[in-house]
C-alpha cells in the first residue's frame, strides 16, 4: 500500500504547512494589531538605512565634487531649487540662522544644497543665489543625469510639475538628510521642524 | 568740446531728475522711508489687507505675495489674475509640505472667495507667484501690483517687502521708523 502511505505522508506535510503558515499570519497579525509594532523594514548590513550614496556633481564655483568631498565632517544636504518661492529660501535662511547659532561649531559642519532643477540653475546662477545665504552654504548642480543619480542615493524625489506659459515647478523631498563625517546617515530634519529641535540634531552630529 | 553753460546743465539736471522721477513711478518701487501704503485695499465688495512679500535671494527668478482676501458681498468672487511691476508673471498657487515632500499646484480657474468668506494667503498655504522676476525684491521696500477680480474688477494694491525668512507681514515701515 505505497500509494496510500504516500497520500497519507503528503496529507500530514500540508497539515504542517498549513499549521505553520498559520501560525505566522496570527503572530504577525498579533505583533501588528495588538502590540503595535511595525512590520520590519529593509535593513542594510550596517544597520543604518542606505543613504547618501556615491554622487558626482558641480559646485557653485564650477569644481567638481563627490561624496567624498563632504566626508570628514558631519554634513547636512537639502534638494531644493531656485524657482522655488518659499521652501527653498526658507530653508537656507533657517540654515543661515542655524550657522550662526552654532558660532565657531558651524565650521564642524558641511552645508550642501543640491539642485533638483539642473537645466535651470547653473553654477553661475547658484552662486549668485548663495550670495543672500551663510558663505559656507556649497550649492551643487550637474548634468540631469548626475543629478538623477545623486537624487537615487538620498532617496531624493522629485517631479517636474508644468504651471502656466510652459514655466514648470518642481515637487520634491524637502526634508534636510544629515550624515555623519563617514557619510552615513545620522538623522533627517523636517520642513515643519522648530528651530531648537533641528539645531539640537546638528549638535548632536557634529557631537559625533 | 565746450563746456556746458549753466543754463544747459540746470535744464539737464532737471531733465535727469525728471527721468529718475519717471522711472521710480514707473517702476512702482519707493524705499521704506517714502512708503506711505495703506495696508487695506478696496473693489466693491472685495477688502484686501497687509499684502506683502519677501526679499527674494540673488539671482531668483520667482518671489511670493500674501494677504487676506475678504468678500464682503454676498455673491461669491474669484481672483482671476493680477500682476505686479517686477515680474512678468502672477500666478496663484497652493504649496503644501506633507510627508516630507514639497509640492506646489497652481490654483486653477481662479481663487473663489465666498459671500462673508477671508481666504489668507500666507507662507505654507497659498500664495501668489511673481513669475519671472525683472529685479530682486529687498526688505523695506513696496512693490506695486495689481489683482483681477471676476466681479470686483481690478484692484491696485502695493506688497510691504519683508526679509526672505519672514513668516508675517513686516511691520509698516513709518510705524518702524517712528521707535
Amino acid at each position: 500500500m505505497l500509494a496510500l502511505r504516500i497520500i497519507r505522508w503528503t496529507a500530514w506535510a500540508l497539515v504542517a504547512v498549513a499549521i505553520f503558515v498559520g501560525t505566522g499570519i496570527a503572530v504577525g497579525w498579533f505583533r501588528t494589531e495588538w502590540l503595535g509594532q511595525q512590520p520590519p523594514g529593509a535593513v542594510t548590513s550596517t544597520g543604518t538605512p542606505a543613504v547618501g550614496g556615491p554622487f558626482s556633481l558641480v559646485n557653485h564655483r564650477g569644481e567638481r565634487v563627490t561624496q567624498d568631498t563632504f566626508k570628514g565632517k558631519p554634513t547636512a544636504y537639502f534638494f531644493g531649487f531656485t524657482h522655488c518661492p518659499e521652501v527653498c529660501p526658507t530653508t537656507l535662511f533657517e540654515m543661515s540662522q542655524h550657522l550662526k547659532e552654532l558660532g565657531p561649531d558651524a565650521d564642524k559642519l558641511n552645508v550642501v544644497f543640491v539642485t533638483v532643477d539642473p537645466e535651470r540653475d547653473t553654477p553661475e546662477l547658484l552662486k549668485t543665489y548663495l550670495e543672500s545665504f551663510d558663505p559656507r552654504i556649497i550649492a551643487l548642480t550637474g548634468t540631469p543625469e548626475e543629478m538623477a543619480a545623486a537624487a537615487k542615493a538620498f532617496r531624493i524625489s522629485y517631479r517636474k510639475v508644468p504651471t502656466e506659459g510652459g514655466n514648470y515647478t518642481i515637487d520634491h523631498t524637502s526634508s534636510l538628510i544629515v550624515t555623519d563625517a563617514k557619510g552615513e546617515l545620522v538623522t533627517l530634519i523636517d520642513y515643519h521642524e522648530e528651530a531648537p529641535s533641528a539645531l539640537a540634531k546638528l549638535k548632536r552630529a557634529i557631537r559625533g | 568740446m565746450m563746456p556746458p553753460v549753466e543754463g544747459a546743465k540746470d535744464t539737464r539736471m532737471t531733465k535727469r531728475f525728471a527721468a529718475a522721477l519717471l522711472s521710480t513711478l514707473a517702476v512702482g518701487i519707493t524705499p521704506s522711508a517714502m512708503a506711505q501704503a495703506p495696508d487695506t485695499f478696496r473693489a466693491g465688495a472685495i477688502v484686501v489687507e497687509a499684502p506683502w512679500s519677501r526679499a527674494t535671494p540673488g539671482g531668483a527668478k520667482v518671489g511670493g505675495g500674501y494677504m487676506r482676501i475678504t468678500n464682503t458681498g454676498s455673491e461669491p468672487d474669484r481672483l482671476v489674475g493680477g500682476s505686479t511691476v517686477v515680474a512678468e508673471g502672477f500666478e496663484v498657487h497652493r504649496s503644501t509640505v506633507t510627508d516630507g515632500i514639497a509640492r506646489m499646484e497652481p490654483v486653477t480657474g481662479g481663487l473663489e472667495i465666498g459671500p462673508g468668506q477671508t481666504v489668507e494667503l500666507k507662507p505654507g498655504a497659498m500664495h501668489a507667484m511673481f513669475v519671472n522676476l525683472r529685479q530682486g525684491l529687498k526688505p523695506g521696500e513696496t512693490v506695486d501690483g495689481m489683482l483681477v477680480f471676476e466681479k470686483a474688477g481690478a484692484l491696485k494694491i502695493a506688497y510691504r517687502v519683508g526679509g526672505i525668512g519672514a513668516q508675517a507681514a513686516p511691520a509698516a515701515a513709518n510705524a518702524h521708523q517712528n521707535h
